[in-house]
This record gives C-alpha cells, sequence and structure tokens, in this order.
C-alpha cells in the first residue's frame, strides 16, 4: 500500500515535470532502415536553460533532434513540447540545422533567409511590411550580421553562414531553440558571437538545446547534459552528469582515459 | 523570308499566326516561372519524365475517341488523357524513389523510358489501323502549332493563368522547401505535400504546351529559361519573374519565326531561341557569366604577380617570370630587364614592411580575426587603424631602406 501510493506520487512528479518541459521524448526509436540510429530514448530540458547533447560521431545526435522535430518520422516514442504534441506548439520552437545542409548558391540575400522566419507573420500573401523588415534586421545586428543584410549568402563564411540561421530563428521570436551542430567550423568571432546570443535568450528565460561536440567547452557553455550512443548514457546538470564515468559509457574507446580524465575534472 | 519573319514578329500574318504567336508566348512565361521552382528544387529532370509520360495518355485518348465515333481531334480530351498518363509517371517516380532503393535519376529514366516507349507502340498501332484524323498526333511528339484553333490557344491561356494563380499562392512555401526544406520541415510545413503540388504545376505546364513544343522539347521550356536567368539575378523572386519574361520573349520569336516559314516546327525552333538567349548570358552576364569569370581571374593574377613582383624586388631577388616582369615594367616598377625603378622600389619597401606588420599581427592572439584575414594580397590599411598600425611599426623599428 505504502509502496504503491511512493509509487504513484513519483509518476505524478514526473509526469508535473514532462508537462512543464519545453521538451520531452518518450521511448524515441529511430531508425534508417533497420538499424537503429535511436534507440527507446527519454528525455526531459529543463525550463529556461541550456542544454547540450553529447556522445560519439553517428550516436544519433542530430536524428535525435530531427525526430524531436518531426523532420524525420520515428519508429516509436512520443515527442511533447510545453506539455502538448509538437503540432500545436510549432510556433514556439525554433530550429538552427547544420549549415552544410543547404545549398549555399541558392539565389537569395541574407535578408531575405531570415525573413523564412518571419513565416507565419507573412502568411501565403502577406506584404512585407517595413516591420518585418526591421525584425530581421533586429536579428541580424544580434549575431553581429547586420552590415550583410544585403549580401548574397554565397559570398559568406561559414561563420557568417550559421549566424544567420541563428538569425532566423531569433526572427521567429520561439521559446525553445534547438541547434544543431553550431559550433562546428567555425571562427572564434563567430562562436562568440553565438553562445552570447545563447546566453541572452536564456537570461530572457527561453529554453536552449544544442548538438554541441567539443567537449572542451561543455563546462563554461552549458547548465545541463544529455549524453547519448544510440540510447541514453547520461542526463542532467553538468556537475553531476558530465563525469568521466558517463563520458566513459558514452565514447568508450574512442576517447583516451586521460583525455576524458582531463575534461571531467577541468572545471 | 525576312520580310514575312518580321510581319510575323509585329503580328501581322493574320489571326492565325498571331493567335499562335501569343498563346506561345503565355505558354512560354507560364513554364518559365512554374520550371524556375523545378530548378531551384534541383528536380529539373523530373519533368522529363512527366512530359514523356504522357504519349501513352494521348494515344489511348485518341483510341477512345475514334472508338465512340469522333475524329479523335478533341484537343481537352487527348490533354485529359496525357495528363493522367503523367499523373501515374508522376506517381511511379514517386513510389520508386520511396520504396525501393532505386534513386530519383534512376526512377527517372525507369519511368521515362517505359512511358514513352509504350506511347511510341500505342501511336504505331494507331498508324496502322488507319482510323481517324491522326495526322495531329505526331504534332504531340516536336509540337506543330500549324491548325492552331482559337479554342487552342483558350486552353493553354486558362491553363496558364491557373498555373500563375497557384504559384503566386505558393511561392513563399516552394521558395522554403527548395532552399532549406528541413527547416521547412521543422516549421511544420508539409514538405511532401508541396512538392507534390510542385509537380502538378509542372505536369499542368506539361500538358498545356504539349501541342505547341511537343512532349519531347518541353523540358527546354521548363529549365533553360530559370537557368538563363540565374545568371543576371542573385534573388529567388527575381529569377522567377526574370524567367517568365525569358520563356515569353524565347517562345514569341520561335513561334513567329516558325510561323514564318512552311515546315519549321514550333518547338525546336523555341528552343533555339530560348537557348541563344541563355548563350547571351553565359557570356555577358555581369558577374556570373564567362567573361566576367575570366577578367575577374585576370585581375586578381595580376594583383597576385604584382605583389610577388615587388616583395621579390624588395629582397633583391632575380625575377624569372616574363608575366610578373611584364605586369611590372606595364605598372612602372621595373624597367623591362627587372631593375627596379624609383617608384617600384618605394612600393617594394612598402610591400616587404607590409608583410613584416602581418607577420607580427597574426603571432597576436588578441587580434585573432584581424590575422585570419591575411590572404597575401589585402591591405593592411584596410584591416587595422593607422594607431595599431604605428604600435606594430614600434616593434619592427625604423623603416630599413631597400
Amino acid at each position: 500500500m505504502q509502496l504503491s501510493l511512493a509509487k504513484q506520487s513519483k509518476q505524478t512528479a514526473e509526469e508535473a515535470a514532462q508537462a512543464t518541459s519545453p521538451l520531452a521524448i518518450r521511448g524515441l526509436t529511430v531508425s534508417y532502415g533497420e538499424k537503429p540510429a535511436v534507440f527507446s530514448v527519454d528525455m526531459t530540458v529543463m525550463p529556461g536553460q541550456m542544454t547540450a547533447i553529447i556522445g560519439p560521431n553517428g550516436a544519433g545526435k542530430s536524428t535525435m533532434l530531427k525526430a524531436a522535430l518531426g523532420i524525420v518520422a520515428p519508429v516509436s516514442g512520443r515527442v511533447q513540447v510545453f506539455g502538448r504534441p509538437l503540432d500545436h506548439q510549432r510556433g514556439r520552437v525554433a530550429y538552427v540545422p547544420q549549415r552544410a545542409s543547404v545549398d549555399w548558391d541558392f539565389p537569395t540575400r541574407v535578408i531575405d533567409v531570415v525573413m523564412m522566419g518571419l513565416y507565419r507573420d507573412l502568411g501565403l500573401l502577406g506584404r512585407i511590411r517595413a516591420s518585418h523588415r526591421r525584425i530581421a534586421r533586429d536579428c541580424l545586428d544580434r549575431v553581429g550580421m547586420g552590415e550583410f543584410a544585403g549580401r548574397q549568402i554565397g559570398q559568406l563564411s561559414g561563420g557568417q553562414q550559421q549566424r544567420v540561421f541563428l538569425a532566423r530563428a531569433l526572427a521567429q521570436g520561439a521559446d525553445l531553440y534547438l541547434l544543431d551542430e553550431p559550433f562546428a567550423g567555425v571562427d572564434a568571432a563567430t562562436e562568440k558571437a553565438i553562445i552570447g546570443v545563447l546566453k541572452m535568450l536564456r537570461a530572457e528565460g527561453k529554453t536552449v538545446v544544442v548538438v554541441h561536440h567539443d567537449l572542451a567547452t561543455v563546462r563554461d557553455y552549458f547548465d545541463n547534459v544529455f549524453l547519448i550512443n544510440t540510447r541514453k548514457v547520461a542526463e542532467g546538470p553538468v556537475e553531476t552528469a558530465f563525469t568521466a564515468e558517463t563520458l566513459q559509457a558514452a565514447y568508450g574507446g574512442r576517447l583516451a582515459t586521460a583525455q576524458i580524465d582531463q575534461i571531467a575534472t577541468s572545471a | 523570308m525576312m520580310s514575312t519573319l518580321i510581319d510575323a514578329l509585329l503580328l501581322q500574318m493574320g489571326y492565325n499566326a498571331t493567335l499562335v504567336a501569343v498563346g506561345a508566348a503565355l505558354l512560354g512565361a507560364a513554364s518559365g516561372i512554374t520550371g524556375t521552382f523545378l530548378f531551384l528544387r534541383k528536380r529539373a529532370l523530373v519533368s522529363d519524365a512527366v512530359s514523356h509520360a504522357t504519349l501513352p495518355g494521348v494515344c489511348v485518348a485518341f483510341l477512345i475517341l475514334v472508338g465512340l465515333g469522333g475524329d479523335g481531334r478533341n484537343l481537352a480530351a487527348l490533354l485529359l488523357g496525357s495528363a493522367l498518363s503523367a499523373g501515374l509517371g508522376l506517381w511511379c517516380m514517386n513510389w520508386l524513389t520511396r520504396n525501393t532503393r532505386l534513386a530519383e535519376d534512376a526512377a527517372i529514366g525507369a519511368v521515362l523510358s517505359v512511358f514513352f516507349g509504350f506511347g511510341i507502340v500505342l501511336l504505331t498501332v494507331i498508324q496502322t489501323l488507319g482510323v481517324g484524323r491522326q495526322a495531329g498526333l505526331e504534332g504531340f511528339l516536336l509540337g506543330s502549332t500549324a491548325g492552331m484553333l482559337y479554342a487552342d490557344a483558350l486552353v493553354i491561356a486558362t491553363g496558364g493563368a491557373a498555373v500563375l494563380i497557384l504559384i503566386l499562392l505558393a511561392r513563399r512555401p516552394m521558395t522554403m522547401v527548395a532552399f532549406d526544406p528541413e527547416y521547412a520541415a521543422a516549421r511544420g510545413l508539409p514538405v511532401g505535400r508541396i512538392d507534390m503540388l510542385m509537380m502538378g504545376l509542372v505536369m499542368a505546364v506539361t500538358v498545356v504546351g504539349l501541342k505547341v513544343v511537343g512532349l519531347i522539347l518541353i523540358v527546354a521550356l521548363l529549365i533553360i529559361p530559370p537557368v538563363t536567368a540565374r545568371f543576371w539575378t542573385e534573388r529567388a523572386d527575381q529569377v522567377v519573374i526574370l524567367s517568365g519574361v525569358l520563356g515569353a520573349v524565347a517562345a514569341y520569336l520561335g513561334a513567329a519565326l516558325s510561323a514564318s516559314a512552311p515546315n519549321l516546327p514550333t518547338g525546336p525552333i523555341i528552343v533555339l531561341m530560348s537557348f541563344a538567349l541563355f548563350a547571351l548570358s553565359l557570356l555577358i552576364a555581369p558577374n556570373r557569366g564567362v567573361l566576367a569569370a575570366v577578367r575577374r581571374h585576370r585581375r586578381f593574377q595580376k594583383r597576385v604577380h604584382l605583389r610577388q613582383g615587388l616583395l621579390a624586388l624588395a629582397q633583391d631577388q632575380i625575377i624569372y617570370e616574363p608575366l610578373t616582369l611584364r605586369l611590372l615594367a606595364q605598372s612602372g616598377f621595373a624597367r623591362a630587364d627587372g631593375v627596379a625603378t624609383q617608384s617600384g622600389r618605394r612600393r617594394a619597401a612598402k610591400a616587404l614592411r607590409d608583410e613584416m606588420r602581418w607577420d607580427i599581427l597574426r603571432r597576436d592572439q588578441a587580434q585573432e580575426a584581424a590575422a585570419a584575414l591575411y590572404d597575401g594580397l589585402r591591405e593592411i590599411e584596410t584591416v587595422l587603424t593607422p594607431d595599431q598600425i604605428a604600435a606594430i611599426d614600434r616593434k619592427i623599428g625604423s623603416p630599413r631602406e631597400v
């Protein structure tokens, strides 16, 4: 009797956490062909914090993000955004895809890309107004790309391209931001600009989830980590979940023990 | 010949030729605009399969018409047949790419050849049967505007207008899907259905244009105008509009030309017109054109050689490259034998000093962003303020005479 009560209250507590979580994933399995890239993963993202999704190459980090956004269809599992199904909450979620996922010779200017973030406000036939342009400009300024508004996107460096993608997400005015490897192959100035914007979002109470590959910066940048290698390995605050044991479990032999010790202890 | 051509261009060749030219121009505009989205989505060749898949439908519709006791010349019925079989071809292609390991190019090849082959068999059967007025059928292969009726032009005009209205409505989602399908999906756009709409529009244009251009060449009307327009602008919306204009111009010229001389097939002439506009753009377009690219490369090469030449002069090295020597002489920095002039010595000293400045800059951790701009050619004044340069100069010491 006592036991079942305790179990029940634990269950309701978990349900409450899920109901308020900006992103709650349960039993998510995603597969390309018949090999699961992500297997039965649970994740509960903490509101108003920055979470890094970490794991070796091919561990399913990006796949999990794409499934959470409905870009790839999962085999099984449930995704809830702020306690409701994703389709009811699309307006509150912003996505920053990997830079390499688009053709940068596409005929479009920087400002036009950012304007895509305003797609919902514009609708099918709505005219682009001065107010829309102002929002897009502001978002470009926030990522330090204001002077590039009229440039063709093909003329940008990799880091600048990444910042334009971030500006497009900012234009949505979302509450939850999901970024796929935003720091991959960018220059130091861009990394600084991006992390500055993300921290500002957190200060505004927004939630940020980042697929991240650079273990050395995890402690500086993030509040929480989510370690994955096809299955969930660990989840929680950096202090408790980002340890030598969890890294060893996620990366196995792919990281030297000395390397792991150094990362896990350098605070 | 010349005067008939001019008459045709000025719409003074009589009612029928005028009808053809205007109808063709409408078709050219609609296909140029529709084709732009296909081109931006990088699925240009799908339209080739779609157009070839129309042939069995045309033939089956003809047979049914004849079977019902007609002469098989009802354009609307033939186009309906072509639309049905093109739709079937499209469905086959989607099914193949989704449910098998075939890539889209293989699916295109399979659908195109099988449908076209079947269509040709049907066409041969019809010819052997010798029923109905089958002379018009071959016009579907390469296009024919001879004997185009007012009703035919009306079909083109209505179809083209319907396509344009749909594109006006769907242009934003279609552009978003073409540029970044994953982001579009993350925003909740039905990417699959938007792609389907795009293919549906392509199908509509194909069917409408079948009679004028013919199924073999309609792909050119969809693809060449956007490719041509892309040379002139960096904005998707402008590519769309320009492509429509180019398509209309090429179709108008082609139709008029083919009307001015007997037995000139309309479709191929329109395609050649379109190609002429493409070739012209390829050559002379300001940024993406071949001539501009050559000029840009020449200018870049000149800067590299001058810079290397000046650095060699500054360090009293012998210059062997004839191009470098020639460029130095042309700029007045050296005599033909490679000996530096007064101004050459001054510029050489400055070049060497700038290299030393860059060297110091690139060692400075705090200046990482500025140092990353070094490429051997960039003037250091564009990166640093005079104060910063002076600070670096203090580290180098007094200017060295060369």
